[in-house]
């Protein structure tokens, strides 16, 4: 296989994960290690690097159309984003002393639970109840507009919320994933934000949480431009593709077909971690 | 003159703002590794890829001053690190660019805030942690 034959089919493997990540929601990122790893036996080191250029792409591409639309909360965003950076720089040193079958052990682990997370019930908190003094002071509160106009909404639980991000954090720097997946459950499940504005705003936080990391990861020498090039533009052909399908498509199949790829290739990557194969 | 940008600067200009200026960093970063990227497959296309093993990237691809100096000697490698590094760049001015903002809206606790984040960054930046 010639560098030529192999960046074509890689630009190929990136766009449809691009594309179903964006269609999904689940993130492009997620499937990219494993289509280096288990498809193309790539160093999973390589595949880290080049996973974490390949979400700050999607994260600052499509970020910039929702916090055009003012869905995006900044302030929430860079408040919990110290506890995502300072996550992701301990990630990315733990990196350094972990054997490589652990990492991808518990990357496979991290799969099944953003797969599973999807499936979730989108409950919608209305009441206001025990308002949050912090989230005051910090002026976490605020407003996102929709049809009916905008509406207003409390964020609770603050302390819970910073410490559940310093973990998608860790996991994130450790990883090489946006880990939208545990972002989106600290600010649903604990700081109760309503699911459009946390979705967007985790969405927000990737770039920037990946970017802490990839500083430390490109003087490592993880970050390789021959494998970025062709993820990277894939990647973000696919998602721009799906951001124009989005409203034409029944997601909720696909959701459940990407899934369960996504929970096979979990499997696949703990069962090689757990054989030394990775 | 102080007055004139406070009132200016709403909250949903400097949202327009980083809209446009992360949009306007993945489109030029995608770029540059689009022109590397011909440049290198024109060049190395026939060659054999070897990401099996790692070995790290060569010398001159992990440093910015490494970097700089192929993409002078134009090779195809470096245009795409080049690329690569503005991308990664791109969230980071972001946060230079909302410690301005907070601060032409006079929210400090946020000016302190934001500077916090990109402390963080720099701090994983200055080397050290390379490892």
């Amino acid at each position: 296989m010639t560098i030529l034959f192999f960046t074509l089919i890689l630009l190929c493997g990136a766009f449809s994960a691009g594309l179903l990540g964006s269609l999904t929601g689940l993130g492009g990122g997620v499937v990219i290690i494993p289509l280096l790893t288990l498809g193309f036996h790539v160093d999973i080191r390589y595949a880290i690097g080049t996973a974490l250029v390949a979400s700050i792409a999607t994260s600052s591409g499509s970020a910039s159309a929702y916090v055009k639309e003012g869905i995006t909360n900044i302030r929430l965003g860079m408040f919990l984003e110290i506890a995502t950076t300072t996550g992701a720089v301990v990630g990315a040193l733990i990196a350094v002393y972990m054997p490589t079958n652990v990492v991808a052990i518990i990357f496979g682990l991290v799969l099944i639970f953003s797969s599973l997370m999807s499936f979730r019930k989108k409950t919608l908190y209305t009441e206001d109840s025990a308002k949050s003094k912090l989230a005051a002071q910090l002026r976490l509160n605020n407003s996102y507009p929709t049809a009916e106009g905008a509406v207003n909404y409390q964020v609770h639980h603050v302390p819970g919320g910073y410490f559940m991000m310093t973990f998608a954090g860790v996991m994130s720097g450790l990883l090489g994933i946006g880990s939208g997946a545990l972002k989106v459950l600290a600010m649903d499940n604990i700081m109760r934000i309503p699911f459009k504005v946390s979705t967007t705003t985790s969405n927000f936080m990737i770039g920037v949480t990946a970017a802490a990391s990839a500083v430390v990861y490109l003087q490592r020498g993880y970050i390789s431009p021959g494998l970025c090039m062709p993820v990277v533009l894939g990647v973000l052909a696919g998602a721009f593709a799906g951001s124009r399908l989005l409203t034409r498509a029944n997601v909720k199949w696909l959701r459940i077909v990407f899934s369960v790829v996504i929970g096979f290739l979990a499997v696949q990557m703990i069962y090689n971690g757990i054989t030394g194969k990775l | 003159m102080k007055k004139l940008f406070s009132t200016y600067f709403r909250d949903k200009d400097i949202q327009q703002l980083i809209g446009k200026q992360l949009r306007l960093g993945v489109i030029l970063s995608s770029a540059i590794v689009l022109v590397g990227g011909i440049i290198y497959l024109v060049r190395h296309g026939h060659e054999q890829p070897s990401y099996g093993s790692f070995t790290g990237v060569r010398e001159g691809l992990d440093n910015l001053p490494g970097i700089w100096q192929g993409v002078l000697e134009n090779k195809g490698m470096n245009i795409i690190q080049l690329g690569v590094v503005l991308l990664i760049a791109t969230p980071i001015i972001r946060i230079a660019f909302s410690v301005i903002a907070f601060l032409l809206e006079r929210d400090y606790l946020y000016v302190v805030l934001t500077l916090v984040v990109l402390g963080v960054i720099m701090f994983s930046m200055s080397g050290g942690l390379a490892g």
